[in-house]
């Protein structure tokens, strides 16, 4: 076991600055997302941490040990790569056991650990097969097995569900996150999906433009969103993001006034679709519907407010149709009020 | 509309059959008949004067020695040469470009180009000269320095056709997803051990493909050999071109014809074997 100290972390390709300046502590035993779109630096980072890329400047350090110039086998990780890097020249079982063959580990060792691994991915019936004969999703147990045979202290993951199509996916997810919950082994996991990142992480990450926008339990990061960035990534629908102007404390949106925590800067409400609700009496601020979906447990409403585009959640029973120009009322200590010009959330007095 | 058009496929590919029919089957089916004909009906005549040739076991051993010296130093050599041109971030292209211009060369011509270089008069003994290591000229390719004139023969041959090895070996490794060794280096395995359990495995259909290509190759040296030693060490495809054209004797310079086929055809049988990838070992 151990925790991870990510230390001023710089990555440049060229002119290109992949990462900048990146500080992160992941602690023993922590499951930590790195969640963002692509192109944001999620995986350098990863790659950093495993040794596969060297930082231009900066320090990892992984269990007290600065592991910065050490070579990747040194680091005493695991990691799980997004297309399984499953050895198609070797048995399930010699895969799930290559680690522990590196480590010159004694035949009935390897065996043992072997089969406990295998049991905890329930790949036990297939040890004797070659990794062609499998399919994605068996593929991806084998190289989860192969990682947490040989009992890292620290866990690596790629994007590993992306490439199992969507059902199989949720199944995944949900059992990585028991096996990893008993493992107990610190993980990051590289995702771009906000359903996995939420649904596994203790903690996730946002990174954006090679930097960590914000990070905090998944429901801190989907209440109080830090950066514009942070509120329309994550949830969906997206939040919405609505322009209006503070004058005495107060912000107008038609009939309705909401308390702002600023004045005299421009601002924009921050509003989660989910967050509003329709008022009986039409009262509220103003939301003309051009679309309704129609998604089963809810309606998904999408117009303007202000005649600024806005998608609003509603309950699925109610009775509202296009065109027409239905009332919201929202809590005031639920929305996010963002500063337009730097883009990040106002913190509220 | 299938049975109209149902003759089209056999016009499109009649053109080949027929080029490969006119220009390869039929010499083929003339060269084996020619082998084992002698006056007005079937004989192995050919086969026995061939063999009770005083050059014949003499030209048997010298080839097998040189493809069994030859094509091992050329894979290794191109491995080598291949792990290194992979690894290269700049300049790849340039350096797999140097690499390559010995394949640009016919082979006599690169024969002739070591001839120049190990002669008596050659580049090497002005050189060794010049620097006070001989006193003389030295004959570095007669019948005297067997050895010597294998060792140049060997030279020559690895300089000029080591490229061909390394072409096939690098557009293989290309085809090896780099996570693999990444896992394995994550895993714990060292540069060696990464290349021996993990990019060899998987190199192994190139492998397979470049040894066959150049062992039929070496069964088949001619030029160079003749270039550099004359009959001084004969080769069987050196031998066949004697009966042909200094001996008349088109039987005998068929049957070392087919007795060349023959072993490159079991070689190729032998790499086919052992090296085969089972298909579940695909990646």
């Amino acid at each position: 076991m151990a925790d991870i100290v990510i230390d001023r972390v710089v990555k440049e390709f060229g002119t290109f600055r992949a990462l900048q300046e990146v500080s992160l502590t992941v602690n023993d035993g922590e499951f930590v997302a790195l969640l963002g779109p692509s192109g944001c630096g999620k995986t350098t980072l990863l790659r950093i941490i495993a040794g596969l890329e060297t930082q231009t400047s900066g320090h990892v350090v992984i269990g007290g040990q600065d592991v910065s110039t050490l070579a990747p086998r040194k680091r005493g990780l695991a990691m799980v790569f997004q297309n399984y890097a499953v050895f198609p020249h070797m048995t399930v079982f010699e895969n799930v056991a290559f680690g522990l063959r590196m480590q010159k580990a004694q035949q009935a060792e390897v065996k043992r650990k072997v089969e406990r691994a295998a049991a905890l991915l329930h790949i036990e019936s297939y040890l004797d097969r070659y990794p062609a004969k499998l399919s994605g999703g068996q593929r991806q147990r084998v190289a989860v097995a192969r990682a947490l045979a040989v009992e890292p202290a620290v866990l690596l993951m790629d994007e590993p569900l992306s490439n199992l199509d969507a059902l199989l996916r949720l199944e995944m997810r949900t059992e990585l996150k028991a096996v990893l919950r008993e493992a107990g082994t610190t993980t990051i996991y590289v995702t771009h999906d906000q359903t996995e990142a939420m649904g596994l992480a203790d903690r996730i990450a946002v990174m954006y433009g090679g930097k960590i926008d914000q990070i905090g339990s998944p429901l801190e990061i989907y209440a109080t969103p830090a950066t514009r960035f942070v509120g329309g990534f994550i949830g969906s629908p997206p939040m919405n993001f609505i322009k209006v102007q503070c004058s005495h404390g107060t912000a107008r949106i038609g009939d309705a006034a909401l308390p702002c925590p600023t004045t005299g800067m421009d601002m924009e409400l921050g509003l989660r679709g989910e967050d509003a609700s329709l008022a009986p009496n039409g009262s509220g601020i103003p939301f003309d519907i051009r679309v309704v979906e129609p998604m089963g447990s809810h309606l998904l409403l999408t117009g303007s407010i202000d005649g600024q585009p806005a998608r609003i959640v509603a309950p699925p029973i109610a009775k509202v149709s296009p065109g027409e120009r239905v009332g919201l009322t929202v809590d005031p200590a639920r929305v996010t009020w963002i500063d337009s010009t730097t883009g990040r959330a106002v913190v509220r007095a | 509309m299938p049975a109209r058009t149902s003759w089209i496929p056999y016009a499109l590919i009649a053109p080949s059959v027929i080029f490969l029919g006119a220009l390869f089957l039929v010499p083929l089916v003339q060269t084996i008949w020619l082998s084992f004909s002698a006056g007005d009906g079937f004989s192995l005549g050919n086969y026995q004067r061939m063999a009770s040739d005083l050059n014949f076991s003499l030209a048997v051993r010298n080839t097998f020695l040189l493809t069994l010296v030859v094509v091992p130093l050329q894979v290794v050599l191109a491995l080598a040469m291949a792990t290194m041109v992979t690894k290269l971030d700049k300049g790849r292209d340039l350096v797999l470009w140097v690499l390559t211009i010995p394949l640009g060369i016919s082979d006599l011509a690169a024969g002739l180009a070591w001839l120049a270089l190990l002669q008596n008069t050659g580049y090497l003994n002005s050189a060794l000269y010049a620097l006070g290591l001989i006193q003389g000229p030295v004959g570095w390719l007669s019948q005297e320095t067997p050895w010597a004139l294998f060792f140049a023969i060997v030279l020559a041959e690895l300089w000029r056709a080591t490229a061909i090895v390394l072409v096939i070996l690098i557009a293989g490794l290309q085809l090896i997803p780099k996570e693999f060794s990444e896992a394995a280096e994550i895993f714990g395995a060292k540069p060696w051990t990464r290349f021996t359990r993990i990019t060899l495995p998987l190199l192994k259909p190139s492998l397979q493909s470049a040894l066959i290509l150049r062992t039929v190759l070496a069964f088949e040296v001619f030029a160079v050999v003749y270039a550099l030693g004359g009959r001084n060490f004969p080769v069987l495809a050196g031998e066949a071109y004697v009966w042909q054209n200094d001996n008349q004797n088109y039987g005998v310079a068929a049957a070392y014809a087919v007795l060349i086929m023959a072993i490159s055809l079991a070689a190729t049988a032998v790499y086919l074997r052992a090296l085969r990838t089972r298909p579940e070992q695909l990646p």
